[in-house]
């Protein structure tokens, strides 16, 4: 197993509040992470400093052989790690096929190939590869903003893997989504992501969708990763049980959960459902 | 020494100067979220209605302090007005608009005003000075000021105190703070925002022609002055914070101090500094001075 | 399979029919068609950052900042269009890398009013220097073009020809960089900088060189105008009206096609001679009048006029 990211002694702070603390992990390649917490655990704000959109206050990441610390998201996107939104983040007025075209074109034009049209036949054929393999073809030319929430997120997640990132990491990719339609999107997701051979790490509430899809497991509480192991062990661990899963794994069992109560993140000051 | 009271008293009146035309600019964009560039037609239809007025009064054998009354009578009728007919009649259609085409309304709707002020009054400038002249002027450290310039300082005071207690004290005034803050959830509270709106409206538009209605007697109230000061209060505001009320108290000082020194000492500046220490307020703080930092959201 | 650009055909033959055009005009037409294309260009560039999703209020700077940098190069010798205009054009473009940096870091009304500062300085600054005029600014002779020196009507027929060229090119050019990723990438800023960012590209980066290109034409459209009416001066060249007039150009043009600027910009040009001419009291009346009707009615600009049209026939 080779390493492709080690986080050791990553903290942050936002004044008096502690939002991540002593964090140490270390993912290796093709490895497929969960990451749980209660709301405000801190999971989003890791999230949020692997990729470069909150600067920790102290601590080291290191990717691709070097400490990608006060890189900004661009650079650590192009380095190889890309993320997905809990909001998904999409072009909203334009087309499914042109969000993606967009994706395509900004990942693979650099320096005065920017100056080339956007649009080419080759580049297109791209997009609607990754559109059948996303399985939206049939939104191709829907507007972003008339999509079900579902298609939405998929979406975003299919705009984040275009780079063929290293690393991929998902901020619950399937909240908002009815209970019904999550495994389906799970599974198109993962088998997207398997055939190229991306490193995923996704933070997720429902721990069958932990059980089902993820080797391992980072328990967040209260800014601390309280528990990091292969997902059986996890689970029945008694400080995630307590802390981290509590009654929410049966709720989500016996009343078949909407999803409204456990898929907000509030992490402290860094995400937002607005 | 001589020199610095001349700068500071200078300063601190058009300080007062600014604080009351900018006043009413900020408190409209935040409770409406709309820059109105109509604020400088308001406060030159103030100014020409107080020279009006004035003018007619003292046609009259009234008392002669009674003068007083008339600035007051033009920025209520001037304010009220247009308050009311540019927000029902114009702004509430744009509302749900880009905010950059709602400025560009105010801006489209200051154009016609302009030559609406001509049509009414004509080309020829207008003066007003009798309450100026009624007041006399008083030596401060051997230097010969009008009082009537300094009671602008008293005049400011009195309107940044009202709105302080207005605002805090006041169930209207809280209202309005709610609005300021969300005007979604203020809305689902069950405010009536429509009313807040154009109360909001009326109130600034009464600042905006109360400014120029003041100012009339010490100046010739001729043509374009709206446009001058449009661009002066943009300028406080900004600096400020928009929207912030104590923001445009800071901001006035600040212009107008600088202001005064600059043109005590390198008049050539004068203009120029103005929007220098806006430009630099803006770099170093990007909202301006006292608007809250706001977390970006992912 | 290559597609025919309509847009880049109808370019191209008004073109031609003004070039043909420009030696048959009566003076007062090419003047308000000299007009029509310096304030165009302008506009063209404000459309480019409001496709971005960012409107300028100051951008008087910048069409100030051309006209008096070609005005004083006259005064120190030089009369040569081409030089002169280049020199305006490049002067306003630096200026506005320059300023780029600091103004990339800003958006919607804060951008528009940090712009506005910009402008109000420059025009402080010219409204005090004495050696430029301070208001009453100062007369240009006319140019020479590469050493042709013509007179009388002969000088606006080949500033019309000049200005008709290279706002040509300028246009086809931004048509095409339109299509391109960079230019695609205006819709990408104004809808969501977030996924930009994430996507591996700096949004700032983006709105800066739109930034530089919009301060190009902008001293490229001051160099003209500068040019065609022999005379600078700060109030119509650099005061914060200049700046929201070409505003009103880029409302009432609409940002759906390149080509619409130079129409918007000739409608301008007409409501304001006319009304400055029939109705000198009222003409800021009809020309607001007429931005505002164009906000509540025609909320594209006029260039959905067209596209309506084009629609109910098809």
């Amino acid at each position: 197993m080779t390493a492709v990211l080690e986080v050791r002694d990553l903290q942050k702070t936002f004044g008096a509040v502690v939002a991540a603390k002593d964090i140490n992990v270390t993912v290796n390649e093709h490895e497929i992470i969960g990451i749980i917490g209660a709301n405000g655990a801190g999971k989003t704000t890791f999230v949020n400093m692997v990729t470069g959109y909150l600067k920790p206050t102290s601590g080291h990441i290191e990717f691709a052989g070097r400490n990608i610390i006060g890189l900004p998201p661009r650079a650590i996107t192009t380095l190889g790690i890309s993320r997905s939104f809990q909001v998904p983040q999409v072009f909203m007025s334009e087309s499914v096929f042109d969000n993606l075209m967009m994706a395509y074109a900004i990942t693979e034009e650099k320096g005065m190939g920017l100056l080339s049209p956007m649009y080419n036949d080759e580049r297109a054929g791209r997009v609607d590869a990754h559109l059948d393999r996303y399985q939206i073809v049939e939104y191709r030319n829907a507007t972003a903003s008339t999509l079900p929430q579902g298609v939405r997120k998929l979406l975003d997640i299919a705009m984040a893997a275009v780079s063929k990132p290293t690393i991929l990491m998902l901020d619950e990719p399937t909240s908002g989504i009815s209970v019904e339609e999550k495994f389906g999107l799970m599974d198109v997701i993962m088998e997207a992501l398997r055939q190229d051979n991306t490193t995923v790490l996704f933070i997720e509430h429902d721990m069958e969708i932990v059980e089902r899809y993820v080797s391992r497991v980072l328990a967040f509480y209260q800014g601390q990763v309280i528990c990091d192991a292969p997902t059986a062990e996890a689970l029945v661990d008694p400080g995630v049980r307590e802390f981290v899963i509590g009654e929410e794994y049966h709720r989500t069992r016996t009343e078949n959960g909407n999803g409204n109560g456990n898929n907000r993140d509030d992490d402290q000051g860094s995400t937002d459902n607005a | 020494m001589q020199e610095l009271i001349v700068i500071l008293v200078d300063g601190l009146v058009f300080s007062s100067y600014l604080f009351m035309v900018a006043v009413g600019l900020t408190v409209i964009f935040g409770v409406m979220k709309i820059l109105n560039v109509t604020h400088g037609s308001f406060y030159a239809f103030g100014a020409y209605m107080s020279a009006t007025l004035i003018g007619a009064y003292y046609e009259t054998d009234l008392p002669e302090f009674g003068g007083f009354l008339a600035i007051f009578a033009a920025a209520l009728i001037i304010g009220v007005f247009f308050g009311v007919v540019l927000e029902r009649c114009l702004l509430r259609f744009l509302y749900h608009r880009d905010e950059h085409i709602i400025v560009l309304a105010t801006f489209a709707m200051f154009l016609v005003l302009e030559d609406v002020l001509l049509m009414i009054w004509g080309t020829d400038p207008y003066y007003a000075f009798e309450p100026m002249a009624l007041l006399g002027s008083v030596d401060i450290v051997e230097l010969t000021f009008d009082v009537y310039s300094l009671t602008l300082i008293g005049l400011a005071g009195v309107v940044c105190l009202g709105l302080w207690l207005g605002l805090t004290k006041t169930k209207w005034g809280k209202l309005l703070l709610a609005v300021i803050f969300d005007r979604e959830i203020s809305q689902a509270m069950g405010i009536n925002v429509t009313v807040v709106f154009t109360a909001t409206f009326v109130i600034g538009a009464i600042m905006g022609a109360l400014g120029g209605a003041y100012i009339a007697p010490t100046i010739s109230v001729s043509p374009g002055i709206g446009v001058e000061v449009i661009v002066l209060a943009f300028a406080v505001v900004v600096i400020g914070g928009m929207g912030s009320i104590p923001g445009a108290l800071i901001g006035s000082l600040l212009v107008g101090i600088s202001r005064a020194a600059a043109v005590h000492k390198f008049p050539e500046i004068e203009l120029f500094v103005i929007y220098a220490i806006m430009a630099l307020v803006l770099a170093i703080r990007p909202e301006g001075l006292f608007a809250p930092a706001q977390a970006r959201k992912i | 399979m290559r597609y025919v650009d309509k847009t880049v055909i109808g370019l191209s033959i008004a073109f031609v029919v003004l070039v043909f055009a420009d030696f048959f005009m009566a003076e007062w037409m090419r003047f308000i068609g000299l007009q029509s294309l310096a304030r165009g260009a302008v506009a063209l560039g404000l459309l480019v950052l409001w496709r971005t999703g960012l409107v300028s209020f100051g951008h008087a700077l910048y069409f100030g900042f051309g006209a008096y940098t070609a005005a004083m190069l006259t005064l120190i010798g030089f009369h040569d269009a081409f030089f002169l205009v280049f020199a305006g054009t490049l002067s306003a473009g630096v200026l506005a890398f320059l300023l780029g940096f600091l103004l990339r870091r800003y958006r919607a009304i804060f951008f528009a009013l940090l712009n506005m500062a910009f402008s109000m300085i420059l025009y402080g600054v010219i409204v005090k220097t004495e050696e430029l005029g301070s208001t009453d600014g100062f007369s240009l002779g006319p140019p020479t073009f590469l050493g042709y020196a013509p007179e009388g009507e002969a000088v606006q027929t080949a500033l019309f020809l000049f200005t008709l060229v290279f706002t040509y090119i300028v246009t086809v050019g931004v048509h095409l960089y339109m299509k391109t990723t960079l230019g695609s990438m205006s819709m990408a800023v104004r809808e969501n900088e977030i996924r930009v960012e994430y996507l591996g590209y700096s949004a700032e980066k983006v709105i800066h060189v739109k930034y530089v290109f919009s301060g190009l034409v902008a001293g490229f459209g001051g160099a003209i105008i500068a040019l065609a009416i022999g005379q600078v001066d700060p109030d119509s060249m650099a005061n914060w009206t200049v700046s929201g007039e070409f505003v009103f150009i880029t409302i009432l043009s609409g940002i759906g096609n390149v080509g619409a600027t130079y129409i918007g910009a000739l409608v301008f040009e007409l409501i304001r001679t006319y009304a400055f001419e029939y109705a000198p009291q009222v003409w800021q009346f009809i020309l607001g009048g007429s931005l505002l009707a164009i906000i509540m009615f025609l909320p594209d600009g006029i260039w959905s006029l067209f596209s309506r049209f084009r629609k109910s026939e098809g």
